[in-house]
Formats: C-alpha cells, sequence, structure tokens
C-alpha cells in the first residue's frame, strides 16, 4: 500500500477534569484514517466533536494519549517534518505589533529561505491573498477576515507540500470565502495535499476529494462527497404538471402542489407503475430522479444518532 | 542556533514596540532630580548618593521588567494563542523557549546600559573629571544584569507550568529567599531542631545565592572588586540559568497548549 500523505492510527485524547484532575474527558477516540497524496481532505463535525483536537495532535501542540500519526512518512514527533507542511490554527492570532509583512518574513526565517527567497515568497504571498496593500499596517488594526488571510499567507508561505487548516473560511465575506476556495483549488492542482476542518458543508462539497465525519470524538463516516450520500439514496421523485379534473388518482394525496406542478416522493420499486398511472391520467411528466440526501442531511443524520445514543446511554446510566 | 536567534530578536522587538523601554524616561527624570538635589544640600558625599540611588533604581527598575515581562514571555504567547503558527514551523520547543530567554535579557541589557550611562552623566554633573576607579560602576551593573538574567530564567520556569500570577508569586519569593540563602547557612545560635538547621541549610543551597550579585556597598565607597568575586558570580549564574532553562524547556516540551 503506498504510503498516505497523513497516517492516523488508534489517536486518542483524553483530557484531566474535576477536583485533582480525576476524572477524564475523551475529546478522541481511537481515529484511524488517512488522507492520500494530492487529494482535498475535508474534515467535518459539530463544534466540540474533536476536529481541532486532531489537527492539535498532527501539529504537535497537543500530545495524544495514544496512538501514532505520520505525515509525509515521518512521525508527528520529528520536527522536521514541519519544514514540509503549513498550518493555519483556528481563530489564528498573531504578534499584534508587527505588520503583516514583518509577520511573514519572521515565519520564512525558519524555513532556511535565502534573503532574496524571502522576499520573494512574502511579496508573493501577500499579494495572492489580497493584503499587498496593507501590508504595512501592524496587526492590531487588522480585522477579523484580515487576520485569516494573513494567517492562510502563513500557512502556504514556503510552499508546504501538506496543508492543514483548522476552518479556513472562518470570518470571511463571500468574496473571501471564493478566494480561499480558489487557494485551496490552486493547492490541489500543484498536486499538494489539503486537510481543512470545516462547518459550511457546502464547501466540503464542492472542494473535496473526501471527508471524514466526526461526532463526539469518533469518526462516523469517511469517503467521497458522492459515496457517502449514495449509501444512503433511497426512493425517487418525479415532477410532473397536471391540469384540469386529475380525478381520484391516488398518487396526488402525497403529492405537494405548486400551481398546476405536483411532486412526489415514493420507494423505487413503486415508480413504473406511478408512471403508468400519471400517464392514463394525462399527466406530462417533467423529470424523474434519484432522491439523494444532501451531505448536510448525512451530516445531521449522524449528529442526531450521536446524540440519540449519547441519551440512551444516560438514562440506561440512570 | 539560527531559530533561537530569530525568536530572540522579535521578543526584542516586542518589548520595543510594547514600549519597555519608556521607564528610561523615569530613570532619566529620577538621575536628573538626584544630581540638582545632591549639588545644593550634601557635601562630599555626592559621589555616594548618586552612585548608590543610581544602582539600586538599575536593580529595582530592571527586577521588575524581569520578573513581569519573564512570567508573560510564555504565557502571554499560550493565552492569546500566538505560538500555535510558530511551534507548527521547524522549530522546538526548547529553541523558542531559549530564544524567548535571550530576548528579554537582551532587552534588560540594551535598558540596563542606557541607565548605566545616565548615571555616569549624573555622576559626572555633580563631580567631574570622573575618576579610575568609578569604572567600579560598570562591574556593578553587570552583576546586576546576570542576577536580572537568573530571575528571569526562574520566571521562565514557573511560568511554564503555573498560571501568570501564581509565577509572579514564585519568582517574586524565590528572589527574596535567594537574598538571603547566605545567611540562612550561617544560622548560629537559634534554638532550632537539628533536622530543622539541616533543612533549612539545604534549602539555602538549593536557593539562588543573590548576594553574590551584590558589590553595591563596595562600589558606592570607590572601593574595587576582586576579580574572583565577578568571575564566581559569573559561573554561578551560567551553571544556574542553565539548569533552570533545562528544567523548563523538559515542562514546557510535553505542555499541551490550550
Amino acid at each position: 500500500m503506498p504510503q498516505g500523505a497523513i497516517e492516523i492510527e488508534h489517536l486518542s485524547k483524553e483530557y484531566p477534569y474535576g477536583f485533582l484532575s480525576l476524572k477524564k474527558k475523551k475529546s478522541l477516540e481511537d481515529l484511524t484514517m488517512r488522507v492520500e497524496d494530492g487529494e482535498v481532505f475535508g474534515f467535518l463535525g459539530p463544534n466540540g466533536a474533536g476536529k481541532s483536537t486532531t489537527i492539535k495532535l498532527l501539529m504537535r501542540l497537543i500530545f495524544p494519549t495514544a496512538g501514532t500519526a505520520r505525515i509525509l512518512g515521518k512521525s508527528i514527533d520529528d520536527v522536521s517534518m514541519h519544514g514540509s507542511i503549513g498550518y493555519l490554527p483556528e481563530q489564528p492570532y498573531f504578534y499584534d505589533y508587527l505588520t503583516a509583512h514583518e509577520l511573514l518574513d519572521y515565519f520564512a526565517r525558519f524555513h532556511r529561505l535565502t534573503a532574496s527567497d524571502r522576499a520573494g515568497r512574502v511579496q508573493a504571498m501577500l499579494k495572492k491573498v489580497g493584503l499587498d496593500t496593507a501590508k504595512k499596517i501592524q496587526l492590531r488594526k487588522y480585522s477579523k477576515g484580515m487576520l485569516q488571510r494573513v494567517g492562510l499567507a502563513q500557512a502556504i508561505l514556503h510552499d508546504p507540500q501538506v496543508v492543514v487548516l483548522d476552518e479556513p473560511m472562518s470570518g470571511l465575506d463571500p468574496l473571501g470565502r471564493r478566494e480561499v476556495r480558489d487557494i485551496i483549488l490552486g493547492l490541489k492542482r500543484d498536486g499538494r495535499t489539503v486537510l481543512f476542518s470545516t462547518h459550511v458543508l457546502s464547501d466540503a462539497e464542492m472542494l473535496c476529494d473526501r471527508v471524514g465525519v466526526i461526532v463526539g470524538g469518533k469518526l462516523r463516516g469517511i469517503g467521497a462527497p458522492g459515496e457517502l450520500m449514495d449509501m444512503k439514496a433511497q426512493g425517487m421523485e418525479i415532477l410532473f404538471e397536471l391540469s384540469g379534473a386529475a380525478g381520484n388518482l391516488p398518487l396526488l394525496e402525497k403529492a405537494t402542489r405548486t400551481g398546476e406542478r405536483y411532486r412526489v416522493q415514493l420507494p423505487e420499486t413503486e415508480l413504473y407503475a406511478a408512471l403508468d398511472a400519471l400517464k392514463a391520467a394525462g399527466a406530462r411528466i417533467l423529470s424523474v430522479t434519484q432522491i439523494k440526501p444532501t451531505l448536510e442531511e448525512y451530516f445531521m443524520h449522524l449528529v442526531e444518532n450521536d446524540r440519540a445514543q449519547a441519551s440512551a446511554v444516560e438514562v440506561s446510566g440512570k | 542556533m539560527r531559530n533561537v536567534q530569530t525568536v530572540a530578536a522579535n521578543t526584542f522587538r516586542e518589548a520595543v514596540r510594547d514600549r519597555v523601554l519608556y521607564n528610561l524616561v523615569f530613570f532619566a527624570l529620577l538621575m536628573m532630580g538626584a544630581a540638582i538635589l545632591v549639588g545644593q544640600i550634601s557635601i562630599g558625599i555626592e559621589q555616594n548618593v548618586i552612585v548608590s540611588l543610581g544602582l539600586s533604581a538599575i536593580s529595582v527598575i530592571g527586577i521588575f521588567i524581569a520578573v513581569f515581562l519573564g512570567v508573560a514571555l510564555i504565557s502571554r504567547e499560550m493565552e492569546k494563542r500566538t505560538l500555535y503558527a510558530l511551534l507548527a514551523k521547524p522549530v522546538k520547543r526548547w529553541e523558542f523557549l531559549l530564544g524567548k530567554f535571550f530576548g528579554l535579557v537582551m532587552t534588560l541589557t540594551v535598558n540596563t546600559a542606557a541607565m548605566a550611562a545616565g548615571l555616569y552623566i549624573a555622576l559626572w554633573t555633580v563631580k567631574h573629571p570622573l575618576l579610575k576607579s568609578d569604572a567600579y560602576i560598570l562591574v556593578a551593573v553587570y552583576l546586576i544584569l546576570l542576577k536580572l538574567a537568573l530571575i528571569v530564567a526562574l520566571a521562565l520556569l514557573f511560568s511554564c507550568f503555573t498560571t501568570p500570577f501564581l509565577a509572579i508569586l514564585f519568582t517574586a519569593g524565590i528572589y527574596v529567599a535567594g537574598l538571603f540563602a547566605a545567611d540562612l547557612r550561617t544560622i548560629h545560635g537559634v534554638d532550632l531542631d537539628p533536622g530543622a538547621l539541616r533543612l533549612m541549610r539545604g534549602i539555602s543551597y538549593l536557593l539562588p545565592n543573590f548576594q553574590n550579585f551584590d558589590v553595591m556597598s563596595a562600589v558606592v565607597h570607590g572601593r574595587g572588586v576582586p576579580g574572583t568575586i565577578v568571575w564566581h558570580a559569573t559561573v554561578y549564574a551560567i551553571l544556574y540559568i542553565a539548569i533552570v532553562l533545562t528544567g523548563a524547556a523538559v515542562v514546557f516540551s510535553r505542555r499541551n497548549l490550550k
């Protein structure tokens, strides 16, 4: 099996809490997954699901209770590996006494770039994230969206192989989000691996080769957005027009009506019988489509399942 | 060491931009006031008053900066989460810690040097020309700087595992206790249990002995400072700082960030 860009094996994280830190709260439980080389991977989950915990574990900002992970074949304990990865923290906050130019120049120094390379890269990144005209302003005067752009610039400053972005769209206006999407797609075109966490499911659907859904510290589903939804696909939807007297067509009881247009959902096995009945009643069939849940519906289904399980455990515990 | 240098330079820049060096204005005013006052009221002891006041101010201002900024070096970075992006770069945690230490020591060096220059100017206004023996003031300033570096190391260590408030208390507490470290070793005639005396003596050797860096009384009276005292204090400070920073690095290297 070829080496994945990010390989996570049985990663767990517990936080002590309570009196004398005797109790433990599981923030991440036995996470095993791979992000393949060159893919854009979306990490989805509600607040507190364990997305940021996983990313912080990968970045060695916190340490696992159990398990291991490798990035580009190197253990996450190996600091030299950080030369090939870029990281945007959630709600980034940088030294506010520096200008964007100074901050990027400061970070670039850790990547052993020559002075001319450094100057060139810093300038190019500022332009790429649209901060070229604000580069001499101290970061304390920046808006949240501008800080997010600086964060993105420092993450890709050294042209890393793997880019890890924690909520990259957070705080951005629609234009900013579009720019971030373009940057992610640009990274993909250049063969880079991108792992990003997000709440915005439409972004994940649009950008990701694969997504992982994490709820309550556990990975609940992983695969291409289409695959995940196909697994759950069920039923058909018919859109048709019917003017005049419809008689006593039983199908109409289940249909929703807008003017002369009707929309009805039914099991796949009943499709042909329904079409025959509609044809006999003089209906004009406009479309027949398979009902595919959106990523959002799939996501909500997993979250609700998790909550139901948690409350069941709570009740049985009582 | 390049990473250490880079972090140190940025820490110095932070101190300058956060207007830490503004304390020099206070020091300058104090020295000007003292020079004017001394010229009017004291006869023959101008040098003693100016040197004593100047060295005390250098020490006290330096201690405040070392304790408060020393604790803030790491705790502020953790609280504001500014070190997240930095630690994701190819930087080892001990390099970051050492860089922060040297950055603040660099700030204190510039600050102390500027204050020493101010002290000489004040001295010159009450007594000129300056004498060769006045050069001993520099020795006292150097030893104050060593003391400040040791305080910064202690502040860094405490801020690695406790809250900023407690770290300030611990650092200040150790400093005060360290001023009496030598006295604890020579306690006689006190009605104490021999076991307690042994414990006290043991603690006194663990505490940093800040009396090693105090040559003010000799310098104020224009007496020389033996070279052995300077060497001893230098080696002692370097070793103590190395041990404290190693401890800080060990704690910080396993610390989970929020």
